[in-house]
């Protein structure tokens, strides 16, 4: 297949890309917000032993 | 220790909730107005002739009677849960589920039922035929029994949120359409003079589904609310 | 048996587990995801009937299957969670809402923009798209249940009576909806069902499921194991783990 038709998806192009790309978002947002829940409850459980360790000092 | 039997104890929640709500009956008639007022909006909103009026009426009678039980669910627990009559409840070692339907039954007995008896009139108004009232008020019947179970449960998850009943009605719609496609549907059969005795029958048969399960995800839902 | 299922229900170790298994669910998802998109959008070949339009199936079929899944998943988490009091499985029921959740909005976005130039309007009620939507709103349900409770274990045995009672509604659901659609005239031949396609077409469609289903698996290892963080009150082996 060659990139004009590619690019053009015999004139669906808009439907086709807007679905690829809403997708790529969709599965890109995942990979943020995954990794960033996954690090705040790290960063609250360091917080928690650090304030156990405290009131036991 | 002598235990009263689960069916008179269930007999006795039955009748107090009817008693008290005896006491305040301007909160059993709220729903009903809510009733009335939804559906004057549909004809304002659109047009007042009850030909094309007609054509959404069965919907339109089942959407608002759906909504005003819902708007009374939300309260269903919440006096029992805030003065400890639910803990007693769950300590005493009687079945939860056969209580706490006896109040879902109480409460469909307020406000659900004249619901169904208004729906006649409500649906006249909107162009609906005579010849359907009769299907109309069965769906109903059916319809908001089922909705008091599917609302118990969720009022019995939602008890101690602020602002519950927003959330209330979030958690119970999605699970209600069935309830709403198959109703509305029947109503609509009945117009067009074609047998509603398929989508009745499913109305029927969820509503027993929900009444052997209900029990049990409410009594699950309630231990929940008032365990600390 | 019991005491390898008994050691994956203890949170350190599940902890570990998890975040060995995330890389491995990851990278092979993207292999995946990527192979699959070359396929659809590259090698097919464009549709006797729709044209390139077609290729919208190869993400729109395997979001809407993620988020069946994963529904179910959620439920039978929580279940797992109720019955056998196992606070794992209630983290991972709370794991995998968010990531349901999306791919049910993303089913539908796709097969909005797919109607599009196949029925000329954005929105149309079939019976795939309006069970889709009942769906995202008993996943937005289940979430706004959850964050409505402070207490975590509270809001763990609320959400899983819901998320029981949703998934034996979800059957109920589907079939009232479909019934539903076959009832008026005007009901569009819902060109969202998989067409009689040959089986090379079919391929990408595979893949991308696949590639879906390990992505799942990789956003679960890392939600699962912030889940577990937040479960956690003996710190001693949290100690060990940051």
């Amino acid at each position: 297949m060659d990139l004009q038709k590619f690019l053009t998806m015999g004139g669906y192009a808009g439907f086709v890309w807007s679905a690829y790309g809403l997708t790529t978002v969709v599965l890109l947002w995942n990979w943020w917000a995954a990794r960033r829940s996954e690090a705040e409850a790290q960063a609250s459980a360091r917080r928690r032993i650090t304030l156990s360790q405290e009131s036991r000092s | 220790m002598m235990r009263t039997p689960i069916v008179e104890a269930a007999r006795l929640v039955f009748r107090r909730d009817l008693t008290l709500a005896w006491r305040r009956w301007d909160e059993v008639a709220q729903p009903l107005i809510f009733y009335v007022v939804v559906t004057t909006m549909f004809p304002l909103a659109t047009t007042p002739d009850l030909t094309q009026l007609r054509v959404i009426s069965g919907g339109v009678v089942w959407v608002a009677a759906l909504l005003a039980s819902l708007l009374a669910l939300e309260a269903l627990f919440r006096a029992d849960v805030e003065d400890g009559t639910t803990e007693q409840w769950v300590l005493s070692g009687q079945p939860l589920g056969w209580l706490l339907l006896a109040k879902v039954a109480a409460h469909w007995v307020l406000t659900g039922l004249p619901l169904v008896i208004m729906s006649p009139i409500v649906g006249t108004a909107l162009g609906l035929p005579y010849g359907a009232w009769g299907t109309l008020m069965l769906s109903l019947l059916l319809g908001t029994a089922t909705l008091s179970v599917l609302g118990g449960i969720g009022a019995a998850l939602t008890v101690g949120v602020r602002r519950g009943s927003v959330l209330l009605s979030l958690l119970v719609l999605p699970l209600a359409m069935p309830l709403l496609i198959f109703g509305a549907r029947a109503v609509g059969m009945a117009m067009d003079g074609e047998s509603p005795a398929g989508p009745l029958q499913l109305l029927a048969a969820i509503f027993f589904l929900a009444l052997s399960l209900g029990p049990l995800a409410m009594s699950a839902a309630i231990r929940i609310s008032v365990e600390n | 048996m019991w005491t390898w299922f008994h050691k994956l229900a203890s949170p350190p170790h599940a902890y570990r587990m998890l975040g060995k298994m995330a890389p491995w669910f990851g990278w092979t998802a993207l292999a995946f995801i990527l192979v699959a998109a070359w396929w659809g959008l590259v090698k097919a070949p464009p549709d006797y009937q729709q044209g390139d339009a077609f290729r919208i199936l190869y993400v729109h079929a395997p979001s809407a299957w993620m988020s069946m899944f994963a529904y179910v998943a959620m439920a039978a988490a929580a279940a797992i969670g109720v019955v056998w009091r196992i606070k794992i499985a209630h983290a991972a029921a709370a794991a995998g809402a968010p990531i349901g959740a999306s791919f049910t909005f993303l089913a539908l976005a796709t097969g909005s923009i797919w109607g599009k130039p196949m029925w000329g309007t954005w929105w149309v009620w079939d019976a795939r798209l309006t069970s889709e939507l009942l769906l995202l709103f008993l996943y937005l349900g289940y979430m706004a249940l959850r964050s409505s409770f402070d207490d975590p274990q509270r809001a763990d045995r609320a959400s899983a009576v819901l998320a029981i009672v949703g998934v034996i509604n979800v059957p109920i659901i589907h079939y009232s909806v479909k019934w539903w659609t076959t009832l008026h005239q005007a009901a569009s031949v819902t060109k969202l069902d998989k067409p009689s396609i040959a089986l090379p077409m079919l391929i990408p469609l595979f893949l991308m499921i696949i590639g879906f289903q390990l992505y799942y698996g990789w956003a679960l290892c890392r939600r699962l194991r912030g889940e577990i963080l937040r479960r956690e009150r003996n710190a001693a082996w949290l100690k060990e783990a940051s």
